[in-house]
């Protein structure tokens, strides 16, 4: 058991890994964790993403110890925690409404923990003043809770939640009751933050920008179990499956067709040869808008390059860039995004243009799974 | 433009086209109000019967009231057992509806709809079951019986009134606490009873009415030097008029209004 | 614990720590249960047992044979069927008055802009925190024969000679539709609070004059509300004692009066349980109708 972590563990120099092993917890018949195993490093950011009822908050609260799951296993370091009652945990939390205590000033707020753990008045008022000067918010101890604006509320809720010097570190979509701006520049402060810290930390949200923003790792959840964890850019640019290719930036899923010799074709275009190893049902080629280019004249595929040809729907201007929808046959339309730089100017193609797409094969992403309808 | 012809509502009623309804409503509000006060004039009456306006002042009737050992010793009961049933009603029914409130089990909304049934059982029957029973049991005329039946009438109000409160209340907060190092005990009465403590000594103070004022229960299981103000009450209804009833009405009607504003007066506070 | 444990468990094939998570669960949701048991200790002692102990009374004949005799004597005697009349045409008539008094009256509140309504809701709470005993006393006082009612009304040349206001069902009415009224206005005024402002607005919009707009959009929603109240209402006349026994005089026997003057005249708890037992089923029936008409614990205890 581990309700042994005393006073030792206010050291915040170490922070602790996560290690989950099938981990399930079941909703009458539906499985809201199936089987979950995931190692999440000592010290690093990593998100949980997913749609809303994927599982992400029940595998956040079941590591905080607020959900109790049927079985499995989760450990910090070499401590097995999942019998251990939340408050001898040791982790900070940051909830999504702040979950801050209207009954106390912003200092009393934030030395709670410490009060909890017997710290001395002394170095409880030194450390509120140091977790509040880290958070930006010096000299506003003394404030009221309902004297604060929704920035600085989520600031005291961050410095309440490392004050006393936990190894992990975990966020329930912290950041979505902010506007967009605020939300924007709260994102590279709390990215600033876990470097300064130092601490493992667990991020839940469901803003894929936000998750590709701010994480070393991200964890893409899917009806209780992990679709893909790796870091932004192998999420973005190699998704795994066709639900992290859609859930994950905006993109087009074309059905490709597979010859003997293992190579993918999409309408007598060859794509790509069948990744090693796997053997599924059927392959698509993930198209995403900004890999694509108009072509300036009609040309065909080459060894760097495949080409769609098309018809130019519709364009849309939408300030920094803007994009057009191209039909490619009847039931099939790609979306291109380009710049809105001077360069780029005379360069959008008319509603009703035939146009050629080009897609680099540097950018093929050919994941498993027949995604034709 | 004067208040008669601007516009009480966004579809152009003016508050001229509504005013018959504030009149009917006012004069709703006068009688649901002033019955209840034309019992403080009356008490101050010299006179044996009930006239309107008395002719003559006077305080002899609450000099009847304190004079007389048979009020003074029903009084001292029922202030007893209302003290009592509030202090052992609040705690109960609010350890029950946090129980319940938090579990989330499968039976809490039926036990729920359990604790609450003395709301729904007609009291003229509990009334008479609990004088059955207690007759079995020795508790007719005790004060045990008038708490623990007391107790019953008010814990629906206090899981009702506290339940309500842990609604509008985010359970976050005692999650933050715990994970922040607190027991559950701890972040009980840390973080979420300090924000529910406006119900809490609300629902007190119901309890405490619900008890004072309760009559049907008290006719049948107090009795003798046990009592309750509001048998004798009833009963003096019942035969002929007394004025000292006048006094007596008089003393409850203050109780009840000066409970009623604190409860506003500590609901404007925290909010 | 380890990691080689870890694995050790995983594959010896059974969930790790299922059982052990399932324990600490088990013992989590009964200590929760015990916080609620002394309160329904209580519950069971003052409610469950003695209405159960009544319930068995009932179907105990004068022989202590078991008997529907108390039951069908109901049915059988005249008097039976009076007091259960007068005990319908007591709650309905007290409803009625309710509804035609509350309604303006929760209308008003609602239309109140929120800094004004907690200083009138104060009008509709107050008599809900007097003790039932004064308001039926001041009543009592306010209706006799030398009363100011009577006072006033002949004053005003209402009428000549004194009117008999009390100790009949007129006195008993007056002071039931008083207690009453607070059960109605509450849920009535919390379901009319909840009616979309904006609904009024597109009624307008599309060419309804305001009394249309009432009578098409707003009365509507507000029935739900309104029914509640007055089911609450109607079942707790039901069982009311004190007002139809000393606002009637002896003249207005409803069933709670009947049942305790059966107990002090015959002593008889067998005809005072089933009676009882009878007000019971009718009081959870009407409820039941109530609950499945509307989410009724929604208007009483709504949010707002």
């Amino acid at each position: 058991m581990a309700s042994d972590n005393d006073n030792g563990s206010l050291d915040n120099s170490t922070a602790l890994p996560i290690h989950i092993s099938s981990l399930t917890k079941k909703y009458g018949d539906l499985y809201a964790l199936d089987s979950v195993d995931l190692e999440i490093k000592s010290g690093e950011f990593l998100t949980l993403l997913g749609p809303s009822g994927s599982g992400k908050t029940t595998l956040l609260m079941a590591i905080a110890g607020f959900n109790r799951p049927d079985s499995g296993s989760i450990r910090f370091g070499d401590q097995e925690v999942i019998l251990t009652p939340p408050h001898q945990r040791n982790v900070g939390m940051v909830f999504q409404s702040y979950a801050l205590f209207p009954h106390m000033t912003v200092a009393g707020n934030v030395a709670f923990p410490l009060k909890l753990r017997g710290i001395g008045a002394q170095e409880c008022e030194q450390r509120v003043a140091e977790a509040l000067e880290t958070v930006q918010l010096s000299g506003l101890g003394e404030r009221g809770i309902d004297q604060l604006s929704g920035g600085q509320r989520q600031r005291v809720a961050l410095a309440r939640a490392f004050v006393f010097g936990p190894r992990i570190l975990l966020m329930d979509e912290p950041l979505s009751a902010l506007d967009k701006k605020l939300r924007e520049r709260m994102q590279i402060e709390l990215k600033i933050l876990h470097r300064k810290l130092g601490v493992t930390t667990v991020y839940v949200t469901h803003d894929q920008r936000e998750a590709l923003t701010m994480s070393d790792r991200i964890a893409v959840i899917n009806h209780g179990r992990l679709a893909q964890v790796d870091t932004p850019e192998v999420i973005y640019n190699h998704p795994a499956n066709a639900f992290v290719a859609d859930f994950i930036g905006e993109s087009t899923m074309l059905p490709l067709d597979q010859d003997q010799a293992g190579n993918l074709h999409y309408k007598g275009s060859t794509i790509a040869r069948k990744p090693p190893g796997d053997d599924a049902d059927g392959w698509s080629l993930v198209v995403r808008p900004e890999h694509l280019s108009i072509m300036a004249d009609p040309k065909t595929d080459n060894d760097k390059t495949i080409v769609f040809r098309g018809k130019v729907v519709e364009t849309v201007f939408q300030g920094e860039t803007a994009f057009s929808i191209i039909a490619i046959d009847d039931q099939t339309e790609l979306q291109i995004r380009f710049g809105t730089g001077s360069k780029a100017k005379s360069g959008y193609p008319q509603s009703g243009a035939d146009v050629s797409v080009g897609l680099g094969r540097d950018d093929v992403i050919v994941i498993p799974g027949d995604q034709r309808q | 433009m004067s208040w008669w012809t601007r516009p009480a509502s966004d579809t152009q009623v003016t508050h001229g086209d509504r005013f018959w309804l504030y009149v009917v409503a006012s004069v709703i509000m006068l009688l649901l109000v002033l019955p209840t006060f034309i019992v403080i004039p009356m008490s101050f009456s010299d006179s044996q019967y009930l006239e309107f306006p008395p002719s003559n002042w006077s305080t002899r009737w609450y000099e009847v009231y304190l004079g007389s050992t048979k009020w003074m010793r029903a009084t001292a009961t029922s202030v007893q057992v209302g003290i009592i049933t509030m202090l052992v009603a609040t705690p109960l029914g609010t350890m029950a509806a946090y129980a319940l409130f938090v579990s989330g089990h499968r039976a809490a909304k039926a036990l729920f709809m359990f604790l609450i049934t003395p709301m729904i059982v007609p009291v003229i029957l509990i009334a008479i079951g609990t004088f059955y029973a207690y007759g079995r049991m020795g508790l007719n005329n005790t004060i045990t019986g008038l708490v623990l039946a007391h107790t019953a009438m008010a814990i629906p109000l206090v899981m009702i009134v506290i339940t309500a409160a842990l609604r509008s209340y985010d359970l976050n907060q005692e999650r933050v606490a715990r994970s922040l190092g607190a027991t559950r005990l701890k972040a009980f009465f840390l973080i979420t009873l300090p924000q529910i403590k406006f119900s809490v000594v609300t629902t007190a103070l119901l309890s405490f009415l619900t008890s004072f004022d309760e009559v049907i229960i008290a006719i049948f299981v107090s009795g003798g030097v046990n009592a309750t103000l509001t048998k004798h009450m009833f009963a003096a209804l019942r035969d002929f008029i007394d004025p000292t009833i006048a006094a007596i009405s008089t003393i409850m009607v203050l109780v009840s209004t000066i409970l009623l504003l604190m409860t506003q007066f500590i609901g404007v506070k925290e909010k | 614990m380890t990691a080689a444990d870890v694995e050790k468990t995983a594959q010896s094939g059974k969930p790790l720590h299922g059982e052990a998570l399932r324990r600490q669960h088990t013992r989590e949701q009964w200590t929760l249960l015990s916080l609620a048991a002394p309160a329904m200790i209580v519950v069971v002692l003052i409610i469950l047992i003695p209405v159960g102990w009544l319930f068995y009374l009932s179907f105990v004949g004068s022989s202590g044979e078991f008997s529907m005799e108390h039951y069908r004597k109901m049915v059988e005697y005249k008097s039976y069927a009076r007091v259960f009349l007068t005990t319908f045409q007591v709650s309905v008539l007290t409803t009625l008055i309710c509804i035609f008094i509350g309604y303006p009256l929760s209308y008003f509140l609602a239309l109140l802009p929120a800094r004004l309504v907690g200083i009138f809701m104060l009008a509709v709470l107050l008599p809900f925190w007097t003790s039932l005993l004064v308001r039926t006393y001041a009543w009592l006082v306010l209706l006799q024969k030398k009363g100011l009612l009577n006072d006033f009304a002949m004053q005003i040349g209402l009428w000549d000679s004194p009117v008999k206001l009390v100790h009949n069902m007129t006195g008993t009415l007056i002071g039931m539709a008083h207690i009453m009224l607070p059960f109605l206005v509450l849920p009535l005024y919390n379901a009319m609070k909840k009616i979309d402002r904006d609904l009024m607005y597109a009624a307008a919009n599309l060419g309804a004059s305001p009394a249309g707009a009432f009578w098409k959009v707003y009365f509507p929603l507000s029935l739900p509300g309104m029914v509640a109240g007055s089911l609450i209402v109607f079942v707790l006349c039901l069982g009311f004692y004190v007002t139809p026994a000393v606002l009637g005089g002896g003249r207005v026997i409803m069933v709670a009066t009947q049942i305790t003057a059966i107990l002090e005249n015959q002593f008889d708890w067998g005809a005072a349980s089933a009676l009882g037992v009878v007000l019971l089923v009718a009081t959870v029936l009407f409820l039941y109708m109530a609950a499945r008409l509307f989410k009724f614990d929604a208007a009483l205890f709504g949010k707002g």
